[in-house]
């Protein structure tokens, strides 16, 4: 594999503080040194090894064109601040209504300015669902990011908006996003995930989310890079006591997907929602791995994750709750949910328990089925075709999803892309 | 101009239900559609919409003159034909408001745009008719609904599609009396010259209310016996054995 072509085309040096810089060397040392992954790898069981080949990857050139990226960077009408990425580059940012001492800015920014935050959540937390090759090389080529704190007790009102933008045959990008929320604040952030031309590319991305005390974040990641793309989302939620995280993963795109989550609810009565809403069509693959990780007592965690599965497409799900000695009286649950459009379609769900403490309530499952044919006669019975019938059962399915969404707002704006994407209204 | 039936054969899997039936309902008519369980009325109903689990293996069904049989459930539906379920199926995460805007959407010509405050308006008048909340519009179509909320949406949606023959399967089973009246004073609110109706029921009561102009008996499959609406008061008085006994001596 040739690393190092993907070096990246912006002066690093002239950014980052030497000290990262020397993190990642060592970071590229790390990478080239630990092994690729094999399927007798236990977070490798039935993965497709084939698909997780860097050889074709290069650098990313510049955009050819920041304005065109920057006015199709559109998403909610009404955001406090957002950010524009684009080849590894930050292109746009702009604040309208973040209030006093939140903390927004790009990663290299913050390494700079915010030193000591910077050190203490960047990337520490363990990479302990498989991808540790990959996290490593992420660092190793990180050039920028988005960087958010929202300091104690404040809270955000409107949401924050990242935009992540490829371009170009084989290029590769390296997203990131760390988010820290302090004590009883309060955030909402949507990260986009995008193609500028719909060609193959690389992306290696990194989100980390980390809530302290009382604080409640809903973070959205909406993945739609190109179909024949190969992209890591490799993600860990730290959530602390009484703190709320609500995490969801939309993947409209991608040929090869894999996206693991973690979340560790470190403090007593955390709770950590996890979903992920997946429409899958041709040969596209996605192959999600999760770690529900009770570490304090009375703590919650929930995740869905819905799958429609067309074409010749694959999923792979495979999901852990782990349930530490002192995490008494978890409520921890997990389900996937794989609707079958197609005889060639493959959905493989491995879902999984580990509790080693007393009295904790635990549930998880896995469901396949078609689409039911009586609610399909229900409703060409009222005229519609059954083609249209059969998008508007599977949106209804997406959507009982985003219902579990509080903001009325981000419900109705996620349910119209999700809508748009299957060719509902 | 009616909807008709002629000596219809039916079967699901391996046993057939009807048996050469036959019936016509002129527009403007209200016909009702009387029989025991199992008698085979809930397999007409289907039949007529196309329920792809039944097979027809004899006779015809035509909607002002044009054959149905060949016809796919959803183009028979934009042609005006109505079937309100016996059991209304829940459709989780579509919301009725964008169910039946769907439905209303496919009746359009081509290029057709629909319009959007035109419709909620129209949609909150019927509903608020048919006593329907109208918070109900942003619901899952059915999904948590009580039996007489299912049967009121059903009569909305006719309401809305305003067909030209409209099917009632059982819309009265399972509702007290409020219910009943309501839905009832939906289908009343319906008839006319440019509508015909057939009712199913298994009771009488639904009839007090929505009065029909003919009264069917089906017997296995078929239809044995025709009348006005004396024939339901006498069925629901002594019941259909005379009915089967007739029917035999007949034969």
């Amino acid at each position: 594999m040739s690393v190092t072509v993907m070096e990246p085309h912006t002066d690093v040096k002239a950014v980052w503080p030497d000290w990262f810089r020397e993190q990642q060397t060592a970071a590229m040392a790390d990478h080239e040194a630990t092994p690729r992954p094999t399927r007798k790898d236990e977070p490798w069981r039935f993965a497709n090894l084939a698909a997780v080949d860097l050889t074709d990857f290069r650098a990313a050139a510049p955009v050819a064109s920041e304005g065109r990226l920057i006015n199709a960077s559109k998403g909610l009408d009404e955001v406090a601040a957002r950010v524009i990425f684009g080849n590894n580059v930050l292109l746009h940012q702009e604040s309208k209504a973040l209030p006093e001492g939140v903390i927004f800015k790009p990663m290299e920014v913050a390494a700079r300015e915010n030193e000591e935050l910077f050190r203490k959540f960047f990337m520490v937390q363990p990479v302990e669902l498989g991808s540790h090759r990959f996290a490593a090389l992420h660092k190793a080529r990180l050039t920028t990011g988005a960087f958010l704190y929202v300091p104690k007790n404040t809270e955000v009102v409107l949401p924050i908006e990242i935009f992540h933008w490829v371009e170009g045959e084989n290029a590769s990008v390296f997203p990131h996003t760390l988010i820290v929320c302090g004590e009883n604040s309060r955030v909402t952030v949507i990260d986009n995930f995008k193609s500028s031309d719909g060609k193959r590319a690389f992306s290696c991305g990194v989100n980390d989310l980390h809530l302290e005390r009382g604080a409640e974040l809903t973070y959205v990641a909406v993945q739609d890079w190109a179909p024949e793309s190969l992209a890591f989302h490799i993600n860990s939620t730290i959530v602390e006591r009484d703190a709320t995280s609500t995490a969801l993963n939309i993947n409209f795109g991608g040929g090869f997907v894999r996206g693991e989550s973690l979340s560790r609810l470190v403090g007593e009565g955390a709770r950590s929602e996890m979903f992920s809403l997946n429409p899958m069509d041709g040969k596209r693959q996605i192959d999600q791995r999760t770690l529900q990780d009770h570490v304090a007592p009375h703590a919650f965690s929930d995740l869905l994750y819905l799958n429609a599965l067309d074409g010749k497409s694959r999923t792979i799900f495979a999901g852990l709750i782990k349930v530490g000695k002192k995490a008494h009286q978890t409520d921890a649950y997990q389900k996937v949910r794989n609707i079958m459009l197609s005889d060639e379609a493959e959905a493989n769900s491995m879902p999984g328990l580990e509790i080693l403490a007393d009295d904790v309530r635990c549930t998880h499952g896995a469901t396949a089925g078609e689409i039911n044919e009586e609610e399909l006669f229900y409703m060409e019975a009222r005229g519609i075709p059954e083609s249209v019938g059969r998008r508007l059962i599977l949106n209804g399915f997406f959507q009982s999803l985003l219902e579990r969404l509080k903001s009325p707002s981000l419900r109705a704006y996620l349910s119209q892309l999700v809508g748009k994407r299957l060719g509902v209204k | 101009m009616s909807l008709t039936i002629q000596n219809l054969s039916a079967t699901i899997g391996e046993t057939e239900i009807l048996k050469g039936l036959s019936l016509e309902i002129p527009k403007g008519e209200v016909h009702a559609l009387m029989g025991k369980n199992g008698s085979g009325k809930s397999t007409l109903a289907k039949v007529m919409a196309g329920h792809p689990a039944y097979t027809v293996t004899g006779g015809d069904i035509q909607l002002d003159g044009e054959s149905l049989l060949e016809i796919e459930p959803d183009m028979r539906s934009r042609m005006g034909l109505f079937l309100a379920f016996q059991y209304p199926m829940e459709i989780p995460g579509v919301t009725i408001a964008n169910f039946l805007r769907a439905a209303v959407q496919v009746r359009l010509a081509e290029g057709e745009e629909l319009e959007a405050v035109a419709y909620y308006k129209n949609l909150y008048s019927k509903m608020d008719a048919l006593k329907i909340d109208r918070a109900f519009t942003a619901r899952s179509v059915n999904e948590g609904f009580s039996g007489g909320e299912k049967k009121r949406c059903e009569i909305l949606q006719m309401a809305m599609l305003e067909p030209s023959y409209a099917v009632l399967d059982e819309t009265d089973s399972g509702l007290d009396i409020d219910a009943l009246k309501i839905v009832s004073d939906g289908v009343n609110a319906l008839r006319g010259p440019e509508r015909g109706f057939l009712v199913i029921t298994h009771y009488q009561r639904l009839l007090d209310y929505i009065v029909p102009d003919v009264v069917h008996v089906m017997v296995d499959g078929r239809i044995v016996m025709s009348g006005d609406k004396d024939l339901a008061l006498k069925l629901e008085a002594e019941g259909y054995d005379w009915v089967e006994k007739e029917t035999a001596a007949a034969a």
